[in-house]
């Protein structure tokens, strides 16, 4: 079922007409209430600003703005007009603030509306809602959002996975909203309790808040006996519901009503075309309390504008394939450790734990991956490691473009700093 | 026909390794009796046969080390010259390659050679060689050596 057919699946030009309105209003309240846009935006007239292709002409917002307006000063209205404050948890640096009015906390709730609905809710569905309430967005941004569709919310937040498994069971939830990771907690819990968590009634679920892949999802699926779909966003923008998967789950549909998405070079700031994997950024047109202009989220994705064979016709994202902090330059090729984390995980002979070298060798960059062979594969003769080796290093190479040196390495040889192994080391030095 | 089971050990060729995995061995009180190093500039294969392979497996694999059995030929030579040449003789008109061979020999007694070939064809290699008057070791005689 499509929630909001009118927003969901408009024509092209009648959604870039929408936009471009919207935008226009956006920028004109900005430029007068937010200092930091009357600065930035001193060139620009909103009516500069025709169609899409002249988005290019507006700044950039970058989190390091939020940061130096720390923590109301990117507020569009007054504390009065505010009723919700959350924050970002803040993992590389300060808290980022983000503000609400009751019209923001509308749309909010409609993009949760429209996420669930593409994953099959109905009225009469109990969800399951494991995402942490609190100052992160999850929890309550799919609360409203189940409320206004009219399923039961089951106010679980995070913790204590026992419990929320015996409440599973006995309260018959079919749908499942939590972090990826707390799915597969769920599945290792279930298993060590002899709940069977599989056979219970839970159908879909819809998980997000952190970057997963394919295999990660297949897992998922199957361990949970569950149709997995993501669901995407950030407190800058909104929080969770920015973009969806519906049920062909083939990129992830962007509430483009609410967010103008762009993918640009992360290191030249050009808009990349559709299929070219670069830094998502986000306009909001419709927020009150934190509309922001070309938000860099420092997620890398593709975008894909073709119409979907569910009905909608908003642009879709692909999986977050990582972050422009983990991007690599090598011999001028973007490079994210995920993309090669993705080969290796398709290798049963090898142990997911990698490191990535590089290295400059007479003005020319060099890329090692060193990767551990799993303790239960073994060989007895060096040719069938050498193919082994051959073979991971032709993936990968296929994969980024470049060539690249693979080294085998011994089951646990690689080093694991507290919780998160170091990935990639980088020892070029950019001031010889 | 009889096969005996080979260790073998994935080492990375860094200083120290070797020596871990003896060290292991011998607390486990595993007494080694071939043994050969398979190697590239990368890393190396050791491969030995010892008293308690299966024992070995597991005090290697606790450690941490990649590590697996492998059935092997283990072939009694006369230990003069010609003594090899005739068993490859044996082998040669099979058409089946040997994948890597390693030899032992004690004074006044046979030599042997473990061998594995091509394919998991060794028990068609170790019919052969026995059909041609050749002695294989069984698990027994071959771990106590």
């Amino acid at each position: 079922m499509i929630w909001d057919v009118r927003s969901e699946c408009m024509s092209a030009d009648e959604r870039e007409a929408l936009q471009v309105r919207r935008l226009q209003a956006m920028l004109g309240r900005v430029k007068a209430a937010v200092p930091c846009y009357t600065e930035l935006l001193a060139e620009v007239d909103p009516q500069d600003i025709q169609s899409l292709s002249d988005l290019g002409k507006l700044p950039f917002t970058t989190k390091d703005d939020l940061r130096e307006y720390y923590p109301y000063g990117m507020f569009a209205v007054p504390m009065e007009d505010v009723v919700r404050i959350h924050s970002s948890s803040g993992t590389t640096g300060k808290l980022t603030v983000v503000g609400y009015t009751p019209h923001d906390i509308q749309i909010w709730a409609e993009t949760i509306a429209r996420t669930l609905c593409g994953l099959g809710a109905v009225r009469g569905d109990i969800l399951h809602n494991a995402y942490g309430y609190g100052m992160f967005t999850g929890g309550l941004g799919l609360h409203y959002g189940g409320e206004l569709l009219g399923v039961a919310v089951l106010p679980m937040s995070g913790g204590n996975t026992k419990r929320q498994l015996t409440i599973m069971k006995e309260f018959g939830s079919n749908l499942l909203s939590c972090t990826p990771s707390y799915a597969l907690r769920l599945a290792e819990v279930a298993e060590e309790e002899g709940i069977d968590i599989a056979a219970l009634p839970l159908r879909a679920g819809s998980l997000g808040a952190e970057p997963w892949s394919e295999s990660m999802r297949q897992e998922i699926e199957s361990r949970l006996g569950i149709k997995a779909y993501n669901i995407y966003g950030l407190s800058e923008v909104m929080g969770p519901g920015v973009s969806f998967e519906c049920e062909f789950q083939e990129g992830s549909h962007i509430n483009e009503d609410h967010f103008i998405p762009e993918t640009i070079d992360p290191e030249t700031g050009e808009v990349l075309p559709d299929g070219e994997y670069g830094e998502l950024v986000f306009t909001c047109i419709t927020k009150e309390c934190l509309p922001l202009v070309r938000y860099r989220t420092r997620d890398i994705c593709s975008l894909n504008h073709q119409p979907c064979a569910c009905g909608r016709t908003t642009t879709r994202m692909s999986q977050v394939a990582g972050r422009t902090d983990d991007m690599l330059i090598i011999r001028g090729v973007n490079v994210f450790p995920s993309q090669i984390e993705q080969v290796l995980v398709g290798f049963d002979e090898l142990e997911p734990q990698y490191q990535i070298v590089v290295d400059r060798e007479k003005a020319l960059d060099e890329l090692e991956v060193h990767v551990e062979v799993s303790p239960s594969y073994f060989a007895d003769r060096v040719g069938e490691l050498e193919i082994l080796r051959d073979r991971v290093g032709n993936e990968i190479a296929s994969v980024l473009g470049i060539s690249l040196q693979v080294h085998l390495a011994e089951p646990q040889s690689l080093a694991r700093s507290e919780g998160k192994a170091q990935r990639v080391v980088d020892k070029r030095d950019f001031n010889k | 026909m009889q096969m005996i089971q080979q260790v073998s050990v994935f080492l990375e060729n860094k200083s120290g390794r070797l020596a871990e995995v003896t060290a292991a061995l011998a607390a486990a009180n595993i007494n080694i009796v071939a043994l050969s190093i398979a190697e590239t500039s990368d890393f190396g294969i050791l491969r030995f046969i010892c008293d308690q392979p299966a024992q070995a497996v597991d005090v290697l694999r606790e450690a941490g080390f990649s590590v697996g059995e492998t059935d092997v030929l283990a072939v009694q030579l006369p230990h003069r010259p010609g003594g090899l040449a005739e068993a490859l003789d044996v082998i040669e008109p099979l058409n089946i390659n040997i994948e890597y061979l390693y030899a032992f020999a004690n004074p006044g007694q046979d030599a042997v050679v473990v061998m594995r070939v091509e394919n998991g064809r060794n028990q068609q290699v170790g019919e052969a060689l026995e059909q041609a008057g050749f002695g294989l070791l069984s698990p027994q005689q071959a771990y106590n050596l």
